[in-house]
């Protein structure tokens, strides 16, 4: 019976992993055309599907049956002329290009504004929940948190466009679809799901190491300081980096609210688009390259996320131990 | 004059109608060990948690009586009527406590001991060097820990958490500390270790402690109270407690006949 259980825990434990490894896989090989197109210049590119002339372009080494053209000079690879949009069809000399640098700064800082906004009032609500707050207070305002942890992202990012940007443009000017709302808006999410399960680590805190602190003459604020964080230090660590999994990979709210248009943004109140986004309004006319590109931006939010978990995970986790 | 001086004390929890404690009359005399004995739930900790009111972190405690306590400049004071927050810590400074399981913050051993000199106010760091060197020699852990004082306290033994929190207890100079079967948790070894510390610190703090082991409470006590559904049945002087009670129950209990 243990042997099965044994067998049963491993398998489902590298189950996982092989789900990673697949997907990190089947992303990089439906990404690879792109990928070698672009190469690490999708990153630092802000244009997104332009057609730029070939000036130097050896057209009459072009024909109609080519699959694809490499040019030496350039590396640059020509899409497969049953894919070309209509208006690509007669000029033969132009070709698309796809960068990835405005959904990724979009990502990134809609994530940073999600963060920096929720994290102290996530702490402030967690902090006032488990130690502050009278029981029965503690326990109707925790349920109405959960309750707003469970509320679907589209319902935020309408109420976000409706209710939510008008007041931030009055505030901060600006455009009310803009970074700025959709990092609020995200900020505002996530900040629940962080409040609950920050408060549920502080709660796992001892009774009598608490009480040892009181008994040395600790003030509740000191109490919280120096005993009921560290301890739930672990706990907190875990929240914000399921919290920023979350922010980083949310599409419907940030879509509503994003602007969801490719152009690098020099405000915090400009509108742009983030990776997601980016993903879910193009991949319905995306082909070719087009796709592929899609998929390189995939690979890349998914090595963001990946690499900043990890950063976190084992970066706070060691300093905690 | 007794440190500490109970005198008619009642004690409720809250959302119970009657009181967990009931007219409790006990002095805690200066520098000497006072044991409370007694079956589980007769009111042990409830009298102990009351001397420190500890039990105030938790609202709708009813007091009644009076709780003296007379400090080293001979001031007088009843700990039943604190109410701000700074007379509470200052109490608590006065006052320490040591628990059942050993409770090491999640910090550094030093940090651990430096902890109640750190939020009192003292900032010198040899200062705190000192104190906190005096604390552990004092407490028979230095010897174990002078070489890892910036390890975390989590990875000391049992043994060594519990005297690392009477360490901690005693670097802020309290006048009294009460012990809560402080080695329930331990191993006869541990538990001597740390029944020849309390003795040890008879000289400079007064100390009740709550112990189930009444080998332990006429080992190391010099008066002992008996308490029974929570009522305090007889007090004594430990040798008369143990060889000559006055009351019936108290022979039963320490004959083992119930308990
Ligand atoms: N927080 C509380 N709320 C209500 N009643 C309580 C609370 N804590 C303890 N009691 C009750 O008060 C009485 C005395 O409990 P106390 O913990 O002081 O006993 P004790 O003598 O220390 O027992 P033990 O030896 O088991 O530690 C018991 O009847 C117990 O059920
Ligand atoms: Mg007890």
């Amino acid at each position: 019976m243990e042997k099965i259980f044994q067998k049963l825990a491993l398998s489902s434990a590298s189950l996982v992993f092989i789900l990673l490894v697949g997907i990190f896989i089947t992303l990089y090989i439906t990404a690879k055309p792109a990928i070698d197109e672009f190469g690490f210049n999708f990153i630092t590119n802000s244009d997104w599907n332009k057609d730029v002339a070939l000036e130097s372009a050896p057209t009459t080494e072009l024909t109609d049956s080519d699959d694809a053209m490499i040019l030496d000079e350039d590396d640059i690879m020509l899409e497969d002329e049953d894919d070309m949009m209509l208006d690509d069809e007669d000029d033969i000399s132009t070709k698309t290009i796809y960068g990835g640098l405005v959904p990724i700064v979009g990502t990134l800082l809609t994530t940073l504004i999600a963060l920096a906004f929720s994290l102290p009032i996530a702490m402030g609500i967690a902090v006032f929940l488990a130690e502050i707050a009278p029981k029965n207070i503690s326990n109707v305002v925790g349920v109405a948190i959960e309750l707003l942890a469970a509320i679907p992202s589209i319902i935020f990012g309408m109420w976000g466009l409706y209710y939510f940007a008008p007041i931030i443009a009055d505030l901060f000017g600006g455009y009310q679809v803009s970074l700025l709302t959709a990092g609020l808006v995200l900020g505002v999410m996530i900040l629940p799901f962080m409040a609950a399960i920050t408060r549920d680590s502080m709660n796992t805190t001892p009774a009598v190491l608490k009480e040892s602190a009181y008994a040395l003459g600790a003030t509740k604020f000191e109490v919280i300081k120096d005993i009921i964080f560290p301890y739930s230090k672990v706990g907190i660590i875990g929240s914000i980096i399921l919290a920023l999994g979350r922010a980083l990979g949310e599409t419907m709210a940030v879509a509503f609210l994003i602007g969801s248009i490719f152009v690098l943004p020099s405000k915090i109140t400009d509108p742009t688009i983030s990776i997601p986004v980016a993903m879910a309004n193009n991949f319905g006319e995306a082909s070719g390259l087009g796709e592929s590109a899609l998929f390189y931006l995939a690979l890349i939010l998914f090595i963001i996320s990946f690499a900043i978990i990890s950063i976190a995970k084992f970066y706070f986790l060691k300093r905690a131990n | 004059m007794p440190v500490l001086n109970i005198k008619k004390f009642s004690f409720t929890y809250p959302g119970v109608d009657h009181p967990s404690l009931k007219d409790i009359n006990l002095p805690i005399k200066r520098h000497k060990i006072t044991a409370l004995i007694g079956p589980s739930g007769c009111g042990k900790s409830t009298l102990l948690r009351s001397m420190n009111r500890i039990h105030d972190l938790y609202p709708g405690n009813k007091y009644e009586g009076k709780i003296e306590f007379t400090d080293t400049d001979k001031n007088i004071s009843d700990i039943l009527d604190i109410k701000k927050e700074n007379e509470f810590i200052e109490l608590r400074q006065k006052i320490g406590m040591i628990f059942q399981k050993p409770t090491p913050f999640p910090m550094s051993i030093f940090d651990n001991v430096a902890y109640g000199l750190k939020i009192s106010g003292v900032k010198n760091k040899t200062e705190l060097a000192d104190r906190v060197e005096i604390a552990l020699k004092g407490s028979a852990l230095w010897r174990e820990v002078h070489d890892r004082l910036d390890k975390s306290a989590m990875g000391l033994s049992g043994g060594q958490q519990q005297r690392l929190c009477i360490a901690r207890a005693v670097a802020v100079k309290p006048e009294v500390l009460l012990f809560d079967e402080p080695t329930s948790a331990l191993d006869p070894i541990s538990t001597g270790a740390i029944e020849e510390l309390i003795v040890e610190l008879k000289k400079d703090v007064s100390i009740a402690i709550v112990t189930h082991n009444m080998q332990q409470a006429s080992r190391i006590s010099d008066y002992t109270a008996f308490m029974y559904l929570g009522d305090l049945v007889e007090y004594n002087k430990t040798e008369n407690i143990f060889l000559n009670p006055q009351e019936k129950k108290t022979e039963d209990y320490i004959t083992g006949r119930f308990g």
